[in-house]
């Protein structure tokens, strides 16, 4: 501090300190709001997807699943409490495994932390979830690999070749990419039924393996790589493919991978379209059997939120590992103007 | 044959080896997104029942559509939704992105965790906020009943929200008319809200990221208070992004299906209709037992209509706004 700076000054500068603190702690508490606003509800749907269905009927609701346990002639079982006398002090209570009801003091029942994780194994098993969770890896496997080939190729006669028409065709094909889906879903499944492919993989695949997007972000990277680098690799005796797959490709990897990303996510959560393409369980993606799950459950809310859990896990899991290139992926895909 | 041969033929090339790298993309896009998106148009003239064309009908499905108070009741419930998203989600996204642009600690923690529910699929975020919105068990009322307010019906609730204002503050000079949408449909609202805004977030964040520096330092030094700073600098220079996100998030909710699918009823829309936006609509006409196509693509040429249209009319009314 110098020497100069007067009593008044200090004062100020103190009182700005504070000031600047308090709105700090203000940012961090605005911040934390959010944060437990876009956290509670995935809380919730793995302490609901733990808790016994006699547990969900309760509220005020419990944040951590508890059972009760209650002494039995060979130990602690876990029970249910089907009534309690608070008078006489005594509850009514089943075993959860079945049996009769037991009428037991009521400080005999104990709440204990119960994580039922049968849940899961129970939704996984009351809808051929095996099935649908095959059905889209399988769908989002040949569609990532086809767009991958597809966009590199296009992406490089759009690049690098000179052909009539060029630019008119890309701009074309970008303002197919303005249209929502919404609008050609109905003339898209007059197509499938004209091809006979409604309710086959072929309707989930095929019309996804073209993905303009992809295209244009790679063909704007392929322009940036040097006309130079081409004209040596030609002249070395490179052929043009060679050129795309030995020198191109390996150049964009970034962009590559944030392509493999979105589509990914892109296809794992779609629900529109296979929702109107299939009508049965074995070509049925995960997301329209989920959805299926949930207006036939109903009531077993333990179960759904079990079927929601695992049903975004790898994607999640995923996103802990690679967030960073998941936001900048998905950011530039939606970046479409 | 020398190189310079070969290199002009190579790099002119013939119109035949351009078709071979262009014939897999252009296949699909031909088929499955031109040939489709051309015949939306045509096939609004014909009647089309069960994926066959039985038909020639003219203007006639249009004339129909117009005077179904169905479709006049859903474009206005989407109108709402649209209403409703989009300036909150904005001002949420910018609000949020211009604190976490203030040199934050663990910045990457709070946008991994805004970022989230942007990764997670609509159908298990429906199914996981229509569990919170319980009427009789649910979340949110726990909330409200632990501050010390009343359970709300939510997603089953058709009654609209200035209504139920008016009538919880005894407005009855309130016009009866002006029921507004329904409670059933902000909850709707607050689920695609929390669902973008992290995506909205990011957006920001990389716009306001890009603003140079020299204007803030500059601005510190001529002691503008933070207000002005936003202001005069913060809120010019995004302008391109906020347009984007403006643009986008009203077109992604002119489009919304899913949470309605999944959330509201049954059946699907309700309760007592309230929740019936265009798209729902549209599949209902075309997909629904007995439905007709031809019918649910001049629906949908009337929504794309609406958004080509309002991309224009955004545009030209922000472009002599836009500082780029």
């Amino acid at each position: 501090m110098s020497p100069e700076m007067s009593q008044h000054d200090l004062k100020m500068n103190t009182r700005y300190r504070a000031r600047r603190t308090l709105g700090r702690a203000g940012v961090y508490a605005a911040l934390w709001v959010g944060i437990i606003i876009m956290i509670v509800p995935f809380f919730w749907m793995l302490s609901t997807s733990l808790k016994s269905p006699i547990e969900i009927l309760k509220f005020p609701p419990t944040w951590i699943p508890t059972g009760h346990f209650a002494q039995t002639e060979d130990g602690a079982a876990e029970v249910y409490v089907i009534s309690e006398d608070r008078t006489a002090g005594t509850a009514v209570v089943r075993s959860v495994d079945g049996g009769p009801d037991s009428t037991v003091l009521s400080s005999e029942v104990i709440d204990r932390a119960r994580l039922r994780f049968s849940n899961y194994v129970e939704a996984w098993n009351q809808a051929p979830f095996a099935r649908y969770y095959f059905n889209t890896i399988l769908v989002t496997l040949f569609v990532v690999a086809g767009v991958l080939v597809t966009s590199s190729l296009a992406a490089y006669a759009f690049a690098r070749m000179k052909f009539w028409g060029r630019d008119n065709i890309f701009v074309v094909f970008l303002s197919m990419m303005m249209v929502p889906q919404p609008v050609y879903i109905v003339p898209s499944y007059i197509v499938l039924v004209k091809l006979g492919w409604i309710d086959t993989y072929q309707a989930l695949i095929i019309p996804w393996l073209a993905h303009i997007f992809s295209i244009f972000l790679l063909r704007q990277h392929f322009k940036t790589i040097p006309n130079d680098l081409y004209d040596a690799a030609i002249i070395d005796g490179c052929s043009r493919f060679g050129f795309l797959w030995r020198v191109m490709l390996p150049l964009s990897k970034a962009v590559l991978v944030a392509v493999v990303i979105f589509t990914i996510v892109g296809t794992w959560n779609s629900f529109l379209w296979p929702l109107v393409m299939t009508n049965t369980p074995e070509v049925r993606p995960l997301q329209v059997g989920l959805a299926r799950f949930s207006q036939e459950q109903g009531t077993s809310h333990e179960l759904m939120m079990a079927a929601a859990a695992f049903s975004i896990a790898p994607l999640i899991v995923a996103y802990f590992f690679a967030q960073k290139q998941i936001i900048q992926s998905l950011a530039t895909s939606g970046m479409k103007s | 044959m020398t190189w310079l041969e070969r290199l002009k033929r190579k790099s002119y090339m013939d119109p035949l080896t351009a078709a071979l790298y262009l014939v897999p993309a252009g296949i699909i896009v031909v088929v499955f997104r031109m040939l489709p998106i051309g015949s939306a148009f045509l096939l609004s003239f014909f009647d089309v029942k069960m994926g066959r064309i039985r038909g020639f009908v003219g203007l006639a499905q249009y004339a129909r559509l117009f005077q179904d108070p169905t479709f006049w009741s859903s474009l206005g419930t989407t109108a709402y939704y649209v209403l409703g998203v989009v300036p909150l989600s904005l001002f949420l996204s910018l609000f949020a992105a211009v604190l976490l642009n203030q040199k934050i600690r663990a910045l990457g923690f709070y946008r991994t965790v805004y970022f989230l529910p942007v990764v997670t699929s609509l159908v298990a975020v429906s199914m996981v906020w229509k569990w919170i919105f319980h009427p009789r068990l649910g979340l949110l009322n726990y909330f409200l009943q632990f501050l010390g307010g009343g359970s709300l019906q939510w997603l089953e609730e058709p009654r609209g929200i200035f209504e139920m204002a008016a009538g919880a503050l005894d407005w009855s000079w309130w016009p009866g008319g002006l029921a507004g949408p329904s409670l059933a449909l902000i909850a709707v609202i607050v689920v695609a809200i929390w669902r973008g805004i992290g995506y909205n977030i990011v957006i920001f964040l990389a716009g306001l990221q890009n603003i140079p520096d020299q204007y803030y330092e500059a601005a510190r030094i001529d002691g503008a208070s933070p207000r002005q700073v936003f202001w005069n600098i913060t809120w010019p220079l995004l302008s391109p992004t906020t347009f984007y996100v403006l643009l986008s998030t009203t077109i992604v909710s002119f489009q919304v299906f899913t949470q309605i699918y999944l959330m509201t009823g049954p059946p699907v829309g309700g309760p007592m209709g309230t929740t019936k936006v265009i798209v729902y609509y549209l599949f209902e006409k075309g997909f629904d037992a007995g439905g007709n196509m031809g019918y649910a693509s001049a629906v949908a040429l009337v929504l794309f209509g609406i958004i080509l249209t309002l991309t224009l009319v955004q545009r030209r009314i922000v472009e002599r706004r836009v500082y780029y």
